[in-house]
């Protein structure tokens, strides 16, 4: 086995997460797609670190980490809001802001 | 483990890890509940933290658990639990067909993503960590060198940011008070003031034979106390008659003859 092997799982990962933007109405689901595509980037990082023989990649994969988890938490905190004003998690609901 | 070829242990533990891996991911976009879907995902992170492990990164394996499993998808639960468990999907579609269009978008950018890696990767041959570990005694102390050193300010620039986004967090899920909060006095003064009933209400009567909440309440003078029943038994006239012989023992009790206590029961 090749460990280009888990850079196909990552792509494989993203894509589904790519999907999941694409065909879900939920925002905390879209959200969580979201989640799945950073990590299978991640996995990817850390795959090509191995290949190519230095620390660079996991690194990069650290920073990627910190940035999701900034991203979750301003993300939910912007679901929450929404919700509050117009008690619904769909986002075909939000499209007032176009006005 | 960390060297640059994949032996057969690693092999069996990146098919399981990567199978359970993409039926997570699956799982999440086919389940309907939003709970399910959190519940999916984490078995992804889990088994991406196992396959960090094995591709020579413990450090990050740690941290994906600690941070995703145990942060991040507690979050996400938590804001599940305040925007409602059972916020399922509209199946209205606002843009005609877009499901199926993203649907088939994905599976094609599928197909594009593992084809063009497969071509171009499969061929590839891999060094290894163990020198760039070996360097600096150890992954952990390889990971500090460099986040550290070179890359001394992005990481600088990642405690700005997330300094900034927990700020953000607080600005935008905080609510503005319109009126002063109303202190104990005026509460009380409002419960007077509408000429309800202030109190707790009488609580139903209580006999050695019934202890039932359709047993009305005795008033000293031997009548029953409407008040006493559950307003919802009241309106079907519910009621349990109140046995004769306590009427009387009450009426009895309230006359004075302390003679009468503790001798008959």
């Amino acid at each position: 086995m090749n460990p280009a092997n888990y850079v196909l799982l990552s792509a494989l990962l993203f894509s589904i997460g790519a999907i999941g933007v694409l065909v879900r109405r939920n925002a905390i689901i879209v959200f969580m797609s979201v989640e799945l595509m950073l990590n299978a980037a991640n996995l990817a990082f850390v795959a090509f670190a191995r290949m190519n023989g230095n620390l660079d990649g996991q690194v990069v994969a650290f920073f990627v980490m910190v940035v999701a988890a900034a991203e979750v938490v301003v993300g939910l905190a912007i679901i929450v809001t929404i919700f509050r004003t117009r008690r619904s998690a769909s986002i075909d609901e939000p499209n007032l802001l176009k006005y | 483990m960390t060297g640059g070829e994949v032996g057969t242990g690693e092999a069996i533990v990146f098919w399981v890890s990567g199978t359970l891996a993409v039926i997570g991911a699956l799982g999440m976009v086919i389940s309907r509940k939003a709970v399910h879907s959190a519940l999916f995902i984490a078995l992804t992170m889990v088994n991406l933290a196992i396959l960090y492990v094995a591709n020579a990164a413990p450090f990050l394996g740690m941290v994906q658990i600690i941070v995703y499993t145990g942060a991040v998808m507690m979050l996400f639960l938590f804001v599940l639990m305040v925007v409602g468990v059972d916020s399922s999907d509209s199946l209205i579609e606002t843009i005609k067909g877009q499901r199926v269009a993203g649907l088939l978008l994905g599976i094609g950018f599928s197909i594009l993503l593992v084809a063009g890696i497969g071509n171009g990767l499969m061929e590839t041959s891999s060094v290894g960590l163990d020198a760039a570990n070996a360097a600096q005694g150890g992954n952990v102390e390889g990971l500090a060198a460099l986040m550290f050193g070179p890359y001394l300010i992005a990481f600088e620039v990642t405690a700005a940011l997330l300094i900034t986004a927990a700020m953000g967090a607080m600005i935008l899920t905080h609510r503005e008070r319109w009126m002063p909060r109303r202190t104990q006095r005026e509460l009380s003064q409002e419960r007077f003031a509408s000429g309800g009933h202030p109190g707790q209400l009488p609580p139903p009567g209580v006999y050695a034979r019934h202890n039932a909440v359709d047993t009305p309440a005795l008033l000293p003078d031997g009548s029953t106390s409407d008040l006493s029943i559950p307003e919802p038994l009241r309106a079907r006239e519910d009621v349990r008659d109140v046995d004769q012989a306590d009427i009387e023992e009450v009426r009895q009790l309230s006359a004075g003859s302390s003679s009468t206590e503790g001798e008959d029961r």
